[in-house]
């Protein structure tokens, strides 16, 4: 029974998004332009720890705009709508997964399109790839949360940015580390620390956001 | 009113400073004399952080009760953590500058963690600022607070562990355990961690008692 309405929230989700293509088709124009200026303001020539730096820095603007919106559309008579039928937990972990699915998606997007631009510098991709989707799932877990309470304290874009990068910072650092060890191709041996933060995070961040919407939700 | 605890805060912290500079202490390479700043830099963030603690409590408080005055006084703790983090960062720059010869590196996850907490704090006080409704703002700040502050603890007691650092204790820098923190260390530096403690705990009583009796005048 719970897992039915978790996944009809996620599946509404989703619903919502392909019926506004536009915003989608938006963060794609988002995607490539945000690549395509800093491959120009680049010239294409950049070192290992620049390629590194730019691509994670790009992903974090993209991971903020993309997911600052996920509470944004919840209007004051939705909420009371939601409020009496779903249960807050269900309602918080279907915004996460539909983030988490579409973060990771278009981080692969982001990644393609800079290795397209710039040119690939990774070495050992299956270690890369893999930070890439612990980190975009992380990230969605965290500002889910943070748009959730932006949007409680009135709608704000600066807001949101001010709430989450502090807290995205660790991460942030985290993911850098790891995906600059893929880049050397140091191998699993030195990199599985890394990865293993990474994880706990993940597990940490849901954990803690499930745990705290219940408080945001009330009215 | 003088208790017990505050006068003992200070002649603990009296007593850490004038005893800090005059009692012998290891002669290391690099830290020289400067291993001193142990008995200053180190309970000042560990009164920072007990601050931050106590912000966290009072906000499970908050949200486990909904009373209001919790958030008054979390907000008051993480004010004092907040007023606490300058000492350190100015003895900490000043023993940097000393030992890796530069004030501030980018290079030291604790550094990057202290100017994290710093930018996290006022972020929470922005949050506050911007929403109006009083239950409201206690509600939303607790659970900023709760979530930020788990992820700073990452940040600054898990994330040194594993990465480099130029502490001493972290990523293969020697701990001060290995340098002997010899019971001549000890005994300064164990009473300075309880006074600059208490006398945080000071600071942070008369913020929340003021602090409570301007809501209460302001409800009138």
């Amino acid at each position: 029974m719970s897992t039915q309405l978790l996944s009809q929230l996620i599946k509404k989700e989703f619903l919502l998004e392909f019926r506004q293509k536009s915003t989608l088709a938006g963060i794609l124009v988002y995607i490539v332009a945000t690549v395509f200026i800093s491959v120009l303001c680049f010239q294409g020539k950049m070192d290992k720890i620049t390629w590194n730096a730019l691509f994670w820095v790009i992903f974090a603007f993209i991971a903020v705009s993309v997911s600052s919106k996920s509470f944004m559309q919840e209007t004051k008579g939705k909420g009371l709508y939601n409020y009496l039928y779903y249960h807050p937990q269900h309602f918080i972990l279907s915004k996460i997964i539909y983030n988490m699915l579409l973060m990771a998606v278009l981080s692969l997007l982001t990644f393609f399109f800079y290795s397209w631009f710039v040119g690939s510098v990774v070495k050992d991709m299956g270690m890369f790839l893999l930070s890439l989707l612990f980190s975009s799932t992380a990230f969605s877990g965290v500002l889910s949360l943070m748009s959730a309470i932006a949007s409680k304290a009135g709608n704000n874009m600066s807001l949101m940015a001010i709430l989450s990068f502090p807290v995205l910072l660790p991460l942030l650092l985290v993911s850098i580390k790891l995906s600059k060890y893929a880049i050397d191709d140091l191998g699993w041996a030195v990199s599985y620390k890394y990865l293993m933060v990474l994880i706990m995070l993940n597990i940490v961040v849901v954990a803690l956001a499930t745990l705290l919407f219940n408080y945001l939700w009330k009215e | 009113m003088l208790k017990w605890w505050k006068i003992s805060s200070v002649i603990l912290i009296l007593y850490s400073i004038v005893w800090g500079l005059l009692n012998n202490v290891p002669r290391l390479d690099i830290l020289n004399e400067t291993i001193r700043n142990v008995y200053y830099h180190v309970p000042i963030w560990f009164a920072m952080l007990f601050q931050m603690g106590l912000s966290v409590v009072y906000a499970i408080k908050q949200l486990a009760k909904n009373d209001l005055q919790s958030d008054l006084i979390s907000n008051q703790a993480a004010q004092t953590g907040l007023f606490f983090a300058l000492p350190g960062l100015l003895t900490g720059c000043m023993w940097a500058k000393f030992t890796w010869l530069t004030w501030w590196t980018f290079k030291d996850p604790k550094l990057n963690g202290v100017a994290i907490a710093v930018l996290i704090y006022l972020a929470y006080f922005i949050l506050r600022s911007s929403i109006e409704d009083e239950q409201k703002k206690a509600r939303i700040a607790a659970v900023y607070n709760i979530f930020a502050f788990v992820m700073m603890f990452v940040f600054i007691m898990i994330l040194p562990r594993i990465t480099d650092s130029l502490h001493p204790g972290n990523g293969g820098n020697a701990k001060f355990a290995q340098y002997d923190m010899d019971s001549n260390l000890r005994t300064v530096f164990y009473p300075a961690v309880i006074g600059w403690i208490l006398l945080s705990l000071w600071i942070f009583d008369v913020k929340k008692r003021l602090a409570i009796l301007t809501h209460k005048q302001n409800e009138e």
